[in-house]
């Protein structure tokens, strides 16, 4: 499997305060599946900024699609977004439009005809059991449904990434588990995904999956195994 | 939302259309109004200048101010005779003594009409153009048989007026440009606080891949929108005032003011001025948004 994404020795510091992270270096094969995981303030949602190009590191190197992500263009970031989904732990839905417009935002953005968006959408609603809700708009929506409209926006445009974080934490365990099941079946699709999330009981459910675990702003790799992964059969 | 001209429903949808009091279409529609009656103050003066000097270009006035009564009358005869010899003539026509007395009343009063007052003799030359080789031949002319006449170019007793027109119409042209900024600058102002508004939405659709372009063109057919209706509605107001103002002005009867009218050209671009307005709209929304936006990642 080749590499998606390469960290080496990155930084980040937000203003003058200590660095959020420190000293990060790994690589994400394609096609993985990663846990990220780490107490409260060790920097997860900072990594996951830097991945999804929310923010660019104060030092080190960055490659995503074999491309240097810290110096790239402001003008090619939204090419590169494109490929990549997000699921917010604030959802980040947008207040006025129906669950169906925010699934649709990602192809309507892409430049995906009409004609072209309805059937995927209505795939993405059955998919996370929303069929019935595609005209609520997300402050009618309970917290668990706003999660997989979410979900289905990060997914719909078949992201060559998908970083999620916390995204099982407002749902009930079997929802959780559910969610669990679609990123792992877009996986076998050939997304690489990184799931940021507290909970351990989801870490053993992804047979294969690999463990990243942030402490204090550093990243915890005590084999290597994470900068320089064993090469694996294509 | 790839770049197109005309926003499908559902980029349109994107802002929240309820959102905000839509103060920016009354705004515009102030704007506009103003806007428009400057317009007009400035082309009206112009055309009334233009008429002016029509009316005024090779027009003289030829003063004969000898004291014997006969001779002036001889001297008259014989300037207009070798007036009318000139083919730059089109008309030379002595002023009867009733007008002279007439436009003498207010400073003679009824002696103007005695025989005896010696009133120079006065005669009113229309030139075929108003070149300054036909003038100095009029006045070449003239002054071969009455060397001491006094010879006026109408034009320069008018020039004062055409002055004062020519510095309304550059007035009334300054004040339609300083509109035309005022305008850019509540754009630049709506559409800055548009983005503030719609923070969340815009962080997404970054996140989502939307260039600065697609997300500009969302505030920039909104922004357009707003200045076309409230211009519309501002030129609209404004063409009633002008209309009810020009049907004054014919009332009056005054032959300087009867210039003061719109042509059929005038109006054409006074109702262009909203088109004008919504397009400087849509290129100051779209300045001022991709200049925000590209100072955020």
């Amino acid at each position: 499997m080749a590499n998606i994404v390469q960290f080496e020795n990155v930084g980040l510091r937000y203003g003058t305060g200590q660095e959020t992270l420190s000293d990060v270096s790994f690589t994400l094969a394609s096609g993985a599946f990663y846990f990220l995981t780490g107490s409260s303030g060790a920097g997860k949602t900072s990594l996951l900024k830097l991945l999804y190009l929310a923010q660019r590191p104060t030092r080190g190197l960055i490659r995503l699609f074999g491309e240097d992500a810290v110096t790239l263009p402001r003008k090619r970031l939204p090419g590169f977004r494109r490929r990549i989904g997000v699921v917010f732990q604030d959802f980040r839905l947008v207040a006025h439009l129906s669950a169906y417009d925010n699934i649709a935002l990602p192809l309507r953005v892409s430049g995906v005809p009409e004609s072209d968006i309805a059937a995927p959408v209505g795939e993405m609603l059955a998919w996370v059991g929303l069929s019935d809700r595609a005209g609520a708009k997300p402050p009618t929506l309970s917290g668990g449904e706003q999660q997989r409209v979410a979900i289905a926006r990060a997914v719909i445009s078949r992201p060559e990434i998908l970083v999620a974080d916390e995204p099982t934490g407002n749902v009930d365990p079997d929802m959780a588990e559910r969610l669990l099941h679609l990123f792992h079946s877009l996986n076998r699709l050939g997304t690489t995904v990184v799931v940021a999330t507290h909970d351990f009981h989801l870490l053993g459910r992804i047979p294969g999956a690999h463990m990243m675990r942030l402490d204090g702003g550093r990243l915890l790799d005590p084999t290597g195994s994470l900068r320089f992964p064993p090469v694996q059969p294509e | 939302m790839a770049v197109k001209l005309i926003p499908s429903a559902a980029d349109r949808r994107l802002l929240d259309e309820s959102r905000g009091t839509r103060a920016m279409t009354w705004v515009m529609a102030i704007m506009l109004f103003l806007t428009v009656l400057a317009g007009a103050l400035g082309l009206g003066t112009r055309s009334a200048a233009r008429s002016l000097d029509r009316q005024l270009a090779g027009r003289l006035t030829v003063q004969i101010v000898t004291p014997e009564s006969a001779l002036r009358d001889r001297q008259g005869a014989a300037v207009i005779a070798a007036l009318k010899r000139l083919p730059d003539v089109k008309r030379a026509t002595p002023v009867s003594r009733e007008e002279l007395a007439t436009l003498l009343r207010p400073w003679l009063g009824s002696d103007g009409m005695d025989p005896d007052l010696p009133i120079p003799a006065m005669i009113d030359v229309d030139l075929v153009d108003a070149s300054e080789l036909a003038i100095a031949r009029a006045i070449a002319a003239v002054q071969r048989i009455v060397p001491a006449a006094r010879i006026d170019r109408q034009e320069s007793w008018m020039a004062p007026v055409s002055d004062f027109m020519a510095m309304i119409t550059s007035l009334a042209g300054a004040l339609v440009l300083l509109m035309a900024a005022a305008t850019a600058a509540v754009v630049i102002l709506a559409a800055r606080a548009g983005l503030e508004t719609h923070r969340d939405t815009i962080q997404v659709l970054h996140m989502l891949g939307s260039t600065d372009i697609q997300v500009s063109r969302l505030f920039q057919r909104r922004i357009a929108l707003d200045t076309l209706v409230g211009g519309m509605l501002g030129t609209a107001l404004a063409c009633a005032v002008i209309a009810l103002v020009g049907m004054q002005v014919q009332a009056l009867g005054s032959d300087l003011l009867s210039g003061v009218m719109l042509s059929a050209r005038d109006w054409t671009l006074l109702l262009l001025l909203p088109v004008l307005f919504a397009l400087l709209a849509t290129f100051a929304a779209r300045i001022a948004v991709t200049a925000a936006l590209s100072r955020i990642l």
